[in-house]
């Protein structure tokens, strides 16, 4: 009799725990779902258009086909490169610190500030980056642009650098420190040193991340039909370019959105895949 | 000569250890005196001294949390590096206190060398690197290479290991056993040329074999530098040194030449310890 009662309640238990599986991996294919559809999408509208010239010509005028992005990738280059300049040395800085002094009262209200800035819409660093950097000198700039696009990467860093570093165990440490290391060389050549990959990782989700950020650009990078190298002047940017040509009625224009579009979520895709790399390569052999 | 002065020791000792330095065999290098060192409030190592003699290999003994880590740590300001730490009292290092004012904590571990339980090579670092990484961090300027080389080697050869690795110096010290990294960590600690050596359960995490390997070490190293090893390990503590400290929650039960104090222990406390009692 007991027997029989507790043999169907384990029958009982093990239907529930495996609908419950079900439904996790069923939520776990979900979550994944949207990268498959937004990459078969992207291939079957904008692969046709992607060609070369896509990254060599310039935008042509309405009415003529073929042109390029030639100047939007340029000018996402340079962004991202502006952007890296100051957050990750920032970023990494802050991240440090945090990690080496976690008790202190200023390290826990920088993590604390550090998590509302990540959380910030970045449509407000864009107009925080517009009252500071572009109204003063009444005109947009690539400088706006980068440093927008730098403060948000600031907290994505420091978070990431922080995480890496904890991982670094105490006992090293400890031994760098019994060997005569002063701090500062501990942090440096044995704690940052050991955490490198960790922070390369971070340093390169941060600009996948970053690099596809359309809000903060509007009213500080602009955008700009021509080709523009110059820090002071407007410059365009892939994700500028490819919302101003997907608002615009004409299809070669519409094409070539989907075309930039393709370009962004690839360049992304291989950042996670490089970073990928970097962390198995590395740390796979540093830790048993 | 020596027996009468022993007889003599074997009382003092019986009567006021904690006070009366023992006899060392060639003068203190390390003298510890009234030390207490504190985590916060808790009071982990109560009023001892004890004469550290060079040349020597001195065993700290005692059950778990008796403080003989927390004595170790402070004997070259390890201590102190961990947040709410403190020591009261003296350490002298050949005469001079090492927590005197002005004395810099970076030239104390110089000169007082140390290795921990679980060995800590630098993952990111070959393992010649690793063996000069001490010494390339008291210099301002790196030395040549030929002589970085030349420390290594001796360093390697000093700790054994040099037969095992001299053709891969270059290859990453993760890679070894988990005894070649402790004795690659002794290497370590031995390229600054330190005169204490201090070792904080070398063997806790290796194999019988490794263990052997750094007892014969430890063994090997006396008389060039002065050893200090802590251990759980009564057996070790008999094979390895020449003068055994026992301690006890905090305090300094009883020191005495290894042989005496396992074979004639003056204090009950330490005979109910060897003899397996408690611990």
């Amino acid at each position: 009799m007991a027997t029989a009662i507790r043999r169907r309640s384990l029958r009982l238990r093990r239907a529930r725990s495996a609908a419950m599986i079900a439904l996790t991996v069923i939520a776990a294919l979900l979550a994944t779902l949207p990268l498959i559809f937004i990459l078969a999408l992207l291939i079957r509208q904008g692969a046709s258009s992607l060609s070369v010239a896509f990254f060599t010509a310039m935008p042509k005028p309405v009415g003529e086909t073929g042109g390029g992005m030639a100047n939007a990738v340029a000018g996402t280059v340079m962004l991202i490169g502006i952007a890296s300049a100051i957050g990750l040395p920032v970023g990494i800085g802050a991240g440090l610190y945090l990690a080496e002094h976690r008790g202190a009262r200023l390290a826990s209200v920088v993590r604390f500030l550090s998590d509302v800035l990540n959380g910030l819409p970045s449509i407000v660093i864009g107009i925080f980056a517009w009252q500071f950097l572009v109204r003063p000198v009444k005109h947009f700039s690539a400088l706006a642009g980068g440093i927008a696009l730098g403060v948000m990467m600031v907290p994505l860093v420091t978070r990431a650098t922080e995480e890496m570093i904890r991982l670094v165990p105490d006992a090293l440490r400890e031994a760098a420190l019994a060997l005569g290391y002063p701090r500062w060389r501990t942090s440096l050549t044995v704690v940052l040193r050991t955490a490198l990959p960790g922070i390369v990782t971070a340093a390169l989700v941060a600009v996948a991340r970053i690099a596809g950020e359309t809000a903060p650009l509007l009213f500080t990078a602009f955008g700009n039909q021509f080709w523009s190298t110059s820090v002071t002047q407007p410059i365009s940017a892939l994700p500028l370019q490819i919302f101003s040509y997907a608002i615009s009625p004409y299809d070669e224009w519409h094409a070539l959105a989907w075309a930039g579009a393709l370009v962004l979520l690839a360049l992304v895709l291989i950042i996670s895949l490089v970073a990928r790399f970097v962390t198995r390569s590395r740390f796979g052999a540093g830790h048993d | 000569m020596t027996e009468p002065r022993r007889a003599m020791t074997a009382v003092r000792v019986g009567a006021v250890a904690e006070r009366a330095p023992d006899a060392v065999a060639h003068g203190p290098i390390l003298e510890v005196r009234a030390l207490d060192a504190y985590f916060g409030a808790d009071r982990a190592v109560r009023d001892v001294s004890l004469d550290i003699g060079e040349g020597q290999v001195t065993a700290i003994i005692g059950p778990s949390g008796c403080g003989k880590s927390t004595l170790l740590r402070s004997l070259n300001r390890m201590h102190e590096t961990v947040a709410t730490a403190r020591v009261e009292g003296e350490v002298l290092l050949e005469g001079k206190d090492i927590y005197a004012r002005g004395v810099n904590p970076i030239e104390v571990r110089r000169r007082v060398g140390m290795v921990f339980q679980r060995p800590t090579p630098f993952p990111t670092m070959s393992i010649r690197d690793n063996v000069i990484a001490g010494f390339r961090a008291a210099g301002r300027n790196a030395p040549p290479r030929a002589e970085q080389h030349d420390i290594a080697e001796w360093a390697l050869r000093r700790s054994a290991l040099w037969d095992e690795v001299k053709d891969r110096l270059g290859d990453s010290a993760t890679a070894m056993s988990g005894g070649q990294q402790q004795r690659l960590c002794i290497a370590r600690a031995l390229a600054t040329r330190p005169r204490v050596l201090l070792l904080d359960e070398p063997t806790a995490s290796l194999d019988p074999l490794s263990t052997q390997m750094i007892e014969e070490l430890v063994y090997e190293l006396r008389g060039d530098v002065s050893v200090v090893i802590v251990t759980h390990n009564m057996q070790q503590a008999a094979r390895v040194s020449d003068r055994t400290a026992f301690m006890l929650l905090g305090e300094l039960v009883e020191v005495a030449p290894t042989s005496r104090l396992f074979t004639a222990p003056a204090d009950e406390r330490t005979e109910a310890y060897i003899t397996g009692r408690f611990g």
